[in-house]
């Protein structure tokens, strides 16, 4: 079961999830403890493992840093769901085998502490605490793939 | 149907006659941009999955420029780890400190940007490179590593999205208010996962340096790449710069290729463009916002850190003072090197500015011009999310560097064409 956490906002970008002034770093544990810092400064101390963020279009623009993939789930976010993805971000996500959602639905029917069941490979997102579904296209094969091997360098190890 | 030069590019390092929007392909890599804060995680990467090789090092390029000179000890220990593995697989090009500079600034400075090559880079402006008719994109830490030790990398081949530049344009106006524009048309994801091909006749009166402005900030527009056709000015800028490899194949769009969109802009009714905050797609004319105070003038980056920048930001700094803080900040060692034995230095030191050594710094917030809360700051790089220089209260505008120095002498926004 993941909680939601609502973000009504377009755009959310790299800077925001993780700040610049930090990527002095590549430790997941340091960077988790500043995730969404500067759109939410509550946001670590509110998240949960399993948890998952509701967003708007272009989730994750701005600059290339993996570290933004990292501190999502060094924060315990399982997935992100949003309306779309800033494409750097996306492939950051599947390279690290992290699940993403894009849903055009999702937001106007998640609200913030929602408890939502979701099944990755169907597509079906359960709102346990609305009792509203809410279907989506999985990823393409050839990211699962990538997912279920555990990521890139995994994915291509194991190509040979 | 006929391609766009990006699916002629991508067929190429494919292996394959043909692709068209849409197809997965393994492309082959051409050159590889590594810096100091994607490329430390990806070296961990490999080492931790006991994958110790380079698949060439001759197509790997090496700068530390975000954090450099080191800020504090632990980007000294990302500069560490950069270096220990550049010199451990003896990475040919890497441009040590003393000679690194701006990614972006440097690797077309140094001649390693080829029209027709596939450049991927760890650093999202990596799209700049697309300037010179090659297929330039911004990646993350994973794929630096898989590049790094494969030499390819799969990419779905972007739909393309025309944009047509006519006119000329004005006394004042450069092509950073071109892109501004742009985005502030189409927005900050009106290009998500396209190629934007830039063409028209005010792209024959652009130097490369300028058209470089212009792809740098295709990224801005959510594009997986820009890319501007090759003509003279391009092939004279290769013949001044390649070094080692020189040669190169020359793509085209075929009449008949499809495009997405088509959007027309007529650059001879442009104004100067300032992009308020928090999108880049933020952009008005400056008669808009004209008058709004700044704290800080901001003249670097690879954006607009160039030779030609600093020469415009100096016609205007020439014999006057600065009201607010004013960084200047040569992208490259042999920029600054070159505004110096120009007079420029002296130029911007009279005026009261900063002079500083090349590197992103302030740009992205790491150090060397941080804004404090309530801070606004009027800046030629190329994002102004919420706290992008320094506190999440501080503003930053995004201008020309023509715009950015005449700004800096009232302390105000101001048009620059007041001081031509």
């Amino acid at each position: 079961m993941s909680k939601a956490h609502v973000y009504k906002r377009d755009h959310i970008n790299t800077d925001e999830i993780i700040p610049a002034r930090y990527l002095n770093t590549d430790n997941e544990k340091e960077l988790a403890a500043h995730c969404m810092e500067d759109l939410d400064n509550d946001f670590v101390k509110k998240v949960q493992p399993d948890d998952c963020i509701v967003a708007g279009d272009d989730f994750g623009c701005g600059s290339s840093r993996e570290h933004a993939v990292w501190a999502l789930r060094g924060a315990g976010v399982k997935t992100v769901i949003a309306k779309t993805f800033a494409r750097i971000f996306y492939r950051n996500a599947i390279n690290n085998g992290f699940y993403l959602i894009e849903s055009d639905d999702a937001l106007g029917k998640i609200k913030d502490g929602d408890e939502l069941d979701i099944d990755f490979k169907s597509g079906l997102i359960k709102n346990t605490t609305s009792g509203i579904d809410i279907t989506f296209n999985p990823l393409p094969d050839f990211a699962l793939d990538i997912i279920n091997d555990g990521g890139l360098l995994e994915h291509i190890t194991k190509k040979g | 149907m006929g391609m766009t030069i990006t699916e002629k590019i991508l067929a190429k390092a494919a292996g394959k006659d043909t692709v068209k929007a849409g197809d997965l392909v393994d492309a082959n890599i051409d050159v590889v941009m590594c810096h100091d804060v994607t490329t430390p995680p990806a070296i961990t990467m490999l080492a931790e999955k006991g994958i110790e090789k380079v698949f060439d090092p001759e197509k790997i390029v090496v700068t530390p420029d975000h954090f450099q000179p080191a800020k504090d000890i632990k980007s000294a220990e990302l500069h560490k780890r950069l270096d220990t593995w550049a010199k451990k697989h003896k990475i040919k090009y890497y441009y040590k400190i003393g000679k690194a500079g701006v990614c972006h600034a440097l690797l077309p400075e140094q001649g390693h940007i080829r029209p027709g090559e596939v450049i991927v880079g760890g650093d999202s402006h990596t799209c700049t490179y697309g300037a010179f008719a090659a297929f330039s994109t911004g990646i993350g830490s994973t794929d630096t590593a898989a590049a790094i030790a494969t030499g390819q990398l799969w990419f779905k081949v972007p739909a393309s999205m025309k944009f047509v530049l006519n006119g000329s344009l004005g006394h004042g106006v450069y092509s950073k208010d071109v892109i501004l524009a742009v985005i502030a048309r189409i927005g900050t994801d009106g290009a998500l996962y396209r190629a934007m091909e830039f063409v028209g006749p005010a792209l024959s009166e652009m130097s490369m340096e300028a058209r470089m402005t212009i792809t740098n900030m295709a990224i801005e527009a959510g594009a997986k790449s820009g890319i501007i056709g090759f003509d003279d000015i391009t092939k004279q800028y290769l013949d001044e710069h390649l070094k080692d490899k020189k040669d190169y194949t020359v793509f085209k769009s075929d009449s008949d290729a499809e495009y997405i969109t088509t959007e027309e802009f007529d650059c001879s009714k442009l104004e100067p463009m300032v992009a308020l905050p928090h999108l880049p797609s933020g952009g008005v004319p400056v008669g808009e916002c004209a008058g709004m105070e700044m704290d800080q003038s901001y003249i670097g980056s690879c954006t607009n850190g160039r030779i030609e920048d600093l020469r415009i930001a100096a016609k205007i700094l020439e014999g006057k003072q600065v009201a607010i803080r004013t960084l200047i900040v040569a992208a490259t060692p042999e920029i600054w090197k070159r505004s110096k034995d120009e007079g420029l230095f002296d130029i911007f030191y009279d005026a009261g500015c900063v002079i500083s050594a090349p590197t992103c710094g302030a740009c992205l917030g790491g150090f060397m011009g941080i804004l404090a809360s309530g801070e606004k700051c009027i800046s030629t790089t190329n994002r102004n999310f919420v706290g992008r220089m320094g506190d999440p209260k501080s503003e930053v505008y995004l201008a020309s560097p023509a715009t950015a120095a005449a700004s800096a002498i009232t302390g105000k926004i101001t048009d620059p064409r007041n001081y031509l």
